[in-house]
C-alpha cells in the first residue's frame, strides 16, 4: 500500500559520520571503590607520619649509620655469591639431568632431592658446626693416602660456611628453574646447531641457553629476591647482615619497631633494584622474539606526556 | 658420467619395531640434482637424517665424496666416530629444513656467521663478508639486521639456504623446503633451489612439487614403504613410470 514509504530518505543524523562525538561510559561504582581506597591510604600513611610508635627520629639516625649500610653491604655480598655460584652449579647440575648417562642424570637427580629436602637453616647450621664432625678436611686418593690437610674451620670461616649453605641450596632450585627453561626450546634449534657442526658446547652457550632465558628469567627473578631476603637466616650464625645488626642494635637499646622499619626499608629498596634490573634482563633476551619490542615504561611515559600535551 | 658424491649403500633403519628404511641405494653424481618423491611416512626424512648422521643407521654405510659417514673403518669393523669428529663432517653437509629452524634470538647475519666461525673456525670478518654476499643472492641484502621473526616464512626459508651455503658445503640436503610456506611464496623459495641448480651444486631435495621435479631434477627417484621402488630422469619416472605403486601416487599428486 505505501510503497512511498520506503523509498522515502532515512534521516540524516549529521552531515559527517567523522563530527559524531563519541561519549565514554561513565564507571560510578569504579570512581566511588577508587575514592574509598584514597581514603584508606591516606589514613594509613597518616597514622605512619604522625603516631610515635614508629619513632621516625630513630629510624633516621639509623638507616644510613656507618653499621647499618656496612651490614647491608654484607647482605648484598652474600646474595651475590649464592646466585652466581648457585646458578653456575645449578646449570651443571640441570645439564647432568638432561644428560644421555644415567649416572649423572640420577645423581643429579638425588642432589636435587636432598637439598630440597633440608631445610635451609638446618644446613647453615650444619655447615657452620662442620669442622666438629670432619676436624681436618684432607686432599687424596678415596680410601687412600691424604696429600695435604687444611682444619676445615679456619678454610671455611664462617661466612664461606653461610656462602657454601646458600649456595648448595640455591643450586637445587636452580638446577631446576635451568632445566625448565632448556626444555621449553624447541629440539629443532639444537637439530639446527647439530646440522651445521658447531660445537657441543657452543650450541649449548650460544644457542640453547640465551633462549631458555626467557623461560629462567622470570622464575629466577623470583629465586634471586627469595634469596636476599632469605639471607636473615644466617642471623643464626651471627654473620653481621642486615638482620643480625638491626637485632644487635636494638637488644642494646629496645628501640625494636623503629629499627625493623630500616631492615624493611632496605629490603624493600633492594628488592626493588633487583626488580627494575630484572626487568632490563628480560628485555635483553627478548630480541628476536617479537616482531616489535614492547616499549620500556621510560619510552611509555614520555609517550603517555606527550600525547596528553598534544 | 661425474664421480659419485653421496653414495648410500645398503641402509636400514629401525625405530623400536618398526623398520623404516629396508636396504636404500642411492647414487647421487657430483653436480647433479635428485628428486626424492613419496608417499607420506615412506622414509624420505629418515634417509636425508641419515646422510648426515642425525640419525644413526642399522645396517649398511652412507659416505660423501668417498669419506664414510659417522664411522671410521679399519679391516672389516667400523668404529663409530666422536661426535666432534661427526660435527666435522656435517660441515660438508648442508641441510634445510621444513620449518627453518633459524636462531631466533640471533639476527639474519649472526645465523650466518655462527657457523663458519664456531664450527670451521673462520676469521669472523671473512665470515660476515661471504655471509653479505649470499644473502645478496638469496635476495635478501637488505635484511642483514633483521631478527628471523620480522620475515615472512618464504623469506626465513632464503635465509635457511644462506646458512647452510656458507658453510660451502658438498652436498645440500632439502627436507620438503616449501611445505611449510603459504602458496604464494613457493615460488620465491624454489627459484633459489633451482639457481643453485644451474650452477652446479649436488643437492638431494625431498618435495612434494612436481613441477618443480621435473624442471630441475636430473634423477627423480620414488620411495615407498622404506625402499627405492624406481628411479631415473624425470621424463621416465614421472611420464612413464614402470612400477604400480609409482603410477597409484603419481595420479594421487598430479
Ligand atoms: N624418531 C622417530 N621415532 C619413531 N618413529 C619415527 C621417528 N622418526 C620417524 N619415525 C617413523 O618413521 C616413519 C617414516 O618417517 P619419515 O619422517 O621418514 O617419513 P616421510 O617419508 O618423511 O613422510 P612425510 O612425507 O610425511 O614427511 C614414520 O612412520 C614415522 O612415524
Ligand atoms: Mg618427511
Amino acid at each position: 500500500m505505501s510503497s512511498d514509504t520506503i523509498t522515502e530518505p532515512a534521516p540524516r543524523l549529521v552531515e559527517d559520520p567523522a563530527e559524531l562525538k563519541v561519549v565514554p561510559t561513565r564507571h560510578y561504582a569504579r570512581w566511588a571503590a577508587g575514592a574509598a581506597v584514597i581514603v584508606l591510604i591516606a589514613q594509613f600513611v597518616h597514622g605512619l607520619a604522625t603516631n610515635p610508635v614508629w619513632e621516625w627520629n630513630v629510624f633516621r639516625d639509623y638507616v644510613l649509620s656507618e653499621t647499618i649500610v656496612q651490614a647491608v653491604w654484607v647482605t648484598l655480598q652474600l646474595t651475590a655469591y649464592a646466585t652466581v655460584l648457585g646458578f653456575l652449579l645449578g646449570t651443571v647440575i640441570a645439564f647432568m639431568r638432561l644428560s644421555r648417562s644415567p649416572l649423572l642424570s640420577t645423581v643429579a637427580w638425588a642432589y636435587i632431592w636432598i637439598f630440597r629436602s633440608i631445610p635451609m637453616i638446618v644446613q647453615l647450621v650444619f655447615w657452620f658446626n662442620l669442622s666438629a664432625l670432619y676436624k681436618e678436611l684432607g686432599l687424596g686418593i678415596p680410601f687412600g693416602p691424604v696429600f695435604f690437610s687444611v682444619d676445615s674451620n679456619t678454610l671455611i670461616g664462617t661466612i664461606g660456611a653461610a656462602v657454601i649453605g646458600l649456595t648448595l641450596h640455591q643450586a637445587a632450585y636452580a638446577a631446576e628453574i635451568v632445566r625448565g627453561g632448556v626444555l621449553a626450546v624447541d629440539d629443532g634449534q639444537l637439530e639446527a646447531a647439530a646440522a651445521l657442526g658447531i660445537p657441543r658446547l657452543r650450541q649449548i652457550r650460544r644457542i640453547v641457553l640465551p633462549q631458555a632465558m626467557r623461560a629462567i628469567l622470570p622464575t629466577a627473578g623470583n629465586e634471586i629476591i627469595g634469596l636476599l631476603k632469605g639471607t636473615s637466616v644466617v642471623y643464626v650464625m651471627s654473620i653481621g647482615e642486615l638482620f643480625y645488626q638491626v637485632q644487635v642494635i636494638y637488644g642494646r637499646n629496645g628501640r625494636v619497631i623503629p629499627l625493623l622499619l630500616v631492615a624493611t626499608a632496605w629490603y624493600v629498596v633492594l628488592t626493588s633494584l633487583l626488580s627494575v634490573a630484572q626487568y632490563y634482563v628480560e628485555r635483553r633476551y627478548a630480541r628476536g622474539a617479537d616482531r616489535t619490542p614492547p616499549p620500556t615504561p621510560f619510552q611509555r611515559a614520555r609517550r603517555f606526556v606527550t600525547k596528553e600535551s598534544s | 658420467m661425474s664421480a659419485v658424491m653421496v653414495d648410500v649403500h645398503g641402509v636400514h633403519k629401525s625405530f623400536g619395531p618398526q623398520e623404516v628404511l629396508r636396504g636404500v641405494d642411492l647414487e647421487v653424481s657430483a653436480g647433479e640434482v635428485t628428486v626424492i618423491l613419496g608417499p607420506s611416512g615412506s622414509g624420505k626424512s629418515t634417509l636425508l637424517r641419515t646422510i648426515n648422521h642425525l640419525e644413526k643407521v642399522n645396517r649398511g654405510w652412507i659416505s660423501i665424496d668417498g669419506e664414510l659417514i659417522g664411522y671410521r673403518r679399519s679391516g672389516n669393523k667400523l668404529h663409530e666416530l666422536k661426535e666432534k669428529d661427526v660435527l666435522k663432517q656435517r660441515t660438508n653437509i648442508g641441510f634445510v629444513f621444513q620449518n627453518f629452524n633459524l636462531f631466533p634470538h640471533l639476527t639474519v647475519l649472526e645465523n650466518l656467521v655462527e657457523a663458519p666461525v664456531s664450527a670451521l673456525g673462520r676469521p669472523r670478518k671473512e665470515a660476515e663478508d661471504t655471509a653479505r654476499r649470499l644473502l645478496e643472492r638469496v635476495g635478501l641484502a637488505d635484511k642483514t639486521g633483521a631478527y628471523p621473526r620480522q620475515l615472512s616464512g618464504g623469506q626465513q626459508q632464503r635465509v635457511a639456504i644462506a646458512r647452510a651455503l656458507a658453510l660451502e658445503p658438498k652436498v645440500l640436503l632439502f627436507d620438503e623446503p616449501t611445505s611449510a610456506l603459504d602458496p604464494e611464496l613457493v615460488g620465491e623459495v624454489l627459484d633459489v633451489i633451482k639457481d643453485l641448480a644451474r650452477t652446479g651444486t649436488t643437492m638431494i631435495v625431498v618435495t612434494h612439487e612436481i613441477g618443480f621435479a621435473r624442471e630441475a631434477a636430473d634423477t627423480v627417484v620414488f620411495m615407498d614403504a622404506g625402499v627405492v621402488v624406481e628411479q631415473g630422469p624425470p621424463s621416465a619416472v614421472l611420464d612413464a613410470p614402470q612400477h604400480e605403486r609409482t603410477r597409484a601416487f603419481l595420479s594421487k599428486v598430479l
